[in-house]
């Protein structure tokens, strides 16, 4: 007997449930069908201002720097200028996304964009958000040759752009995005929610960012 | 490794004398409390959202057949594979079998306590392949060739200094004279000793918080990045995870994942929360090129439909043992195996046989702090009792105890026998008692009276008490 058969044969008769019982498979089906949200905080449900301004302050809790732009055309000049205030070289890596790569880089002369996955050579990724929740300051990811997830991971410091009217109230709408997105019951590779720049505690207790991850995050927010 | 559970009377002797751990073990008792307090209180709803996590697990697992069979059915539409594992050992013997297809030579890992459970570690190095652990506690342990004594924080039992010491004595190619003194250093030390590590490594080993029915994805909550870069950077990844691990929807998860962080470490959410569903796509530029899940039952199965079922329900979020004060007198590793703390002294006799952990479930106060803090509401006390009661039926017990408890039981069933003896026994033991009313010492009761005094019954007793309050309260 297989390990699949011998494990789902003691799950079977400790629940005392027969195989091919059709009313319990209708109901787990259902269940997973309507993909219900459970209880959702009070917290974040507010109206889109206000939501944009929570879901910036909890990033800023969580070590994140922010940034707000009324405009998309302005996000290279705030990346250079983010590079100015690190005193890092201007140069970034980032993937595909035309939402990024159609953005007026050449206004900035020095900085040198380069394109795909990072090596583990880069001081700084720039990576566009798929979304956002206000109610614990979450970028959400999601993987592809826009935006590889080795940018989320690899570089020093990693920006991401995010639209303001991408930012949810609650993860479950983002989910829900991401559903209305990829279709029902699929998912891209990787989805990463990311809420602020690694850290560690496991030194007695202290907390220290910068541990495999990122050390910086740095959020740009365009409109709202 | 090896089990010393039943050791676990010396293990706690050792455990109290040491005098660098209880220094570690100061950080357990200070920081996390305070931290899931504060994070619980910010959220008004989050008694709502344990009943909520606890009635999905209830769910999952009335369905659990149901649930694993359309969790693979996702899995391998997303071009993954799943492997079945009764025990420990098909679990080894099958993640050998794929890193070996892969020519694997070292082996990434990300924190996982299913992978201690089944000892991965180990093994691997004994078939020539190296194992490196890359959560920062884990690797620290690693290089000591410990255990993890916690199951959030690996090396909560470890000092700064003795992590500055080990860094020394295995990063002999760095220079000697650097300075570790900051915990900043010694992170920035191991963040650069694992970058190579993950870019060195055939196949990454994660575990898995959640496994979603719905999608065929697993979910890993970090801190650190280190289990995405595990899992991202090598040519396989491989998520083993348990068989309780599966909640049916992206909504459950969610739900869950609120109680978890705030009950791990008091954050609103952990830093990365990652979902995966196999391998990379046609035109991703990075990712893994093969994703295996390994479901390991290892005696999960025979907890269901049974008293021990809601055990199931755990997330492993630490805050039984991080409100024990047993544990924070001992610390996790005297109690002898991979689980610690209340968890693992219900988890313990169900996964190993309470012949070698019958040790674990009496060492409990009964204070009930681990049950009033678990997010999912396992009623952790009582089931301790029950493993009490078995180790009682199956004569594990040592014999003193089973001969008292049948003397005290004779008596008690005879309610007018027992007053009669209690009545005369009271003043006897009073007067005994003396001046101090005070025992410092007691035949048959040496276990107690050799590290404190036992007070000397005074007055009447209980019965005489009520007998004597009822005729005024008549009056
Ligand atoms: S028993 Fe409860 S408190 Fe303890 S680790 Fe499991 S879920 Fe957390």
């Amino acid at each position: 007997m297989s390990g699949r058969e011998a494990i789902l044969g003691k799950v079977r008769t400790a629940l005392k449930a027969k195989a091919g019982d059709t009313v319990r498979l209708a109901a787990v089906n259902e269940r997973m069908a309507k993909s219900a949200p459970g209880i959702i905080p009070a917290r974040g449900q507010l109206p889109a201002k206000e939501r944009i301004d929570l879901f910036c302050a909890q990033a800023v809790k969580l070590f994140a720097s922010v940034e707000r732009l009324a405009s998309a055309d302005a996000v290279p000049a705030a990346v250079a200028g983010y590079l100015r205030q690190k005193n890092l070289p201007q140069s970034v890596r980032m993937g595909d996304d035309p939402r990024l790569s159609d953005l007026p880089w050449s206004q900035e002369g020095a900085l040198e964009v380069r394109h795909g996955p990072s090596d583990g050579n880069d001081e700084v990724g720039v990576s566009h958000a798929f979304g956002g929740v206000a109610e614990t300051g979450t970028v959400v990811m999601v993987s592809g040759a826009d935006n590889p997830t080795t940018i989320n991971f690899l570089p020093e410091h990693h920006i991401v752009v995010i639209d303001a009217t991408s930012i949810q109230g609650d993860l479950e709408t983002a989910i829900a995005g991401i559903r209305a997105r990829f279709g029902k019951g699929e998912m891209p590779r990787t989805v990463n929610l990311i809420s602020g720049p690694s850290r560690s505690g496991d030194i007695e207790q202290k907390l220290i960012l910068g541990a495999h991850g990122p050390r910086a995050l740095h959020l740009i927010v365009v409109g709202g | 490794m090896q089990i010393t559970s039943p050791a676990f009377k010396q293990n706690a002797k050792g455990a109290l004398a040491d005098v660098q751990l209880q220094q570690a073990l100061g950080n357990v008792r200070s920081g996390f409390i305070d931290k899931r307090l504060k994070a619980v209180e910010a959220l008004p709803e989050f008694e709502a959202l344990r009943d909520s996590a606890r009635a999905i697990k209830d769910h999952a697992l009335a369905n659990l057949d149901l649930y694993l069979e359309a969790y693979e059915k996702k899995v391998v539409a997303s071009g993954g594979h799943v492997h079945w594992a009764e025990s420990a050992e098909d679990a080894r013997n099958i993640i050998l079998d794929i890193c070996r297809k892969a020519n694997a030579k070292t082996v990434t890992k990300g924190k996982s306590m299913i992978t201690e459970e089944i000892a991965l570690n180990d093994f691997l190095e004994e078939k020539g392949i190296r194992p490196v652990e890359t959560d920062l506690g884990e690797y620290i342990i690693q290089l000591r060739h410990e255990h993890p004594s916690h199951i959030i924080a690996p090396a909560v039992h470890v000092t700064q200094s003795q992590v500055e010491a080990d860094f020394r004595r295995v990063h002999t190619h760095l220079d000697a004279a650097r300075d570790l003194r900051e915990p900043e250093a010694l992170l920035n030390e191991a963040r650069k000793v694992l970058r190579e590590e993950y870019f060195a490594a055939d196949v990454g080993i994660t575990g898995a918080n959640f496994l979603i029915a719905e999608t065929g994805t697993s979910i890993i909550v970090t801190n650190e990045g280190n289990g995405d870069l595990t899992q991202i950077l090598p040519k396989m990844h491989i998520a083993v995870a348990s068989i309780e691990k599966i909640v049916p929807t992206l909504e459950d998860a969610s739900q869950i994942l609120r109680v978890l962080a705030r009950s791990a470490t008091g954050q609103d959410m952990s830093v990365y929360t990652t979902m995966s569903t196999g391998p990379r796509r046609e035109g991703d530029v990075d990712g893994p090129g093969e994703y295996h899940v390994v479901l390991l039952d290892n005696g999960r199965s025979s907890m269901l439909g049974t008293e021990f079922q809601e055990m199931l329900r755990c997330i492993r979020c630490g805050a039984c043992m991080n409100h024990c004060p047993v544990y924070h007198a001992v610390g996790g590793h005297a109690y002898g195996w991979v689980y610690p703390g209340p968890m693992g002294a219900v988890l313990t006799p169900s996964l190993i046989g309470v012949d070698k952990a019958g040790h674990l479930p009496n060492a409990s106060t009964f204070c009930g702090r681990c049950e009033s803090v678990c997010p999912m509401k396992i009623p952790l006390p009582k089931m301790m009792r029950h493993w009490r009661e078995r180790e009682f039926e199956r004569g594990l017990n040592p014999a003193a105890a089973r001969s008292g408890l049948k003397f005290w039981a004779f008596f008690a069933r005879r309610p007018a026998l027992y007053q009669a003896m209690t009545a005369i026994g009271m003043p006897l033991l009073s007067l005994l008692g003396g001046k101090s009313h005070r025992f410092g010492w007691l035949p048959l009761a040496g276990g107690w009276t050799r590290h404190r005094e036992l007070p000397a019954p005074q007055g009447k007793t209980f019965m005489q008490q009520v007998r004597s309050a009822r005729s005024a309260g008549a009056r």
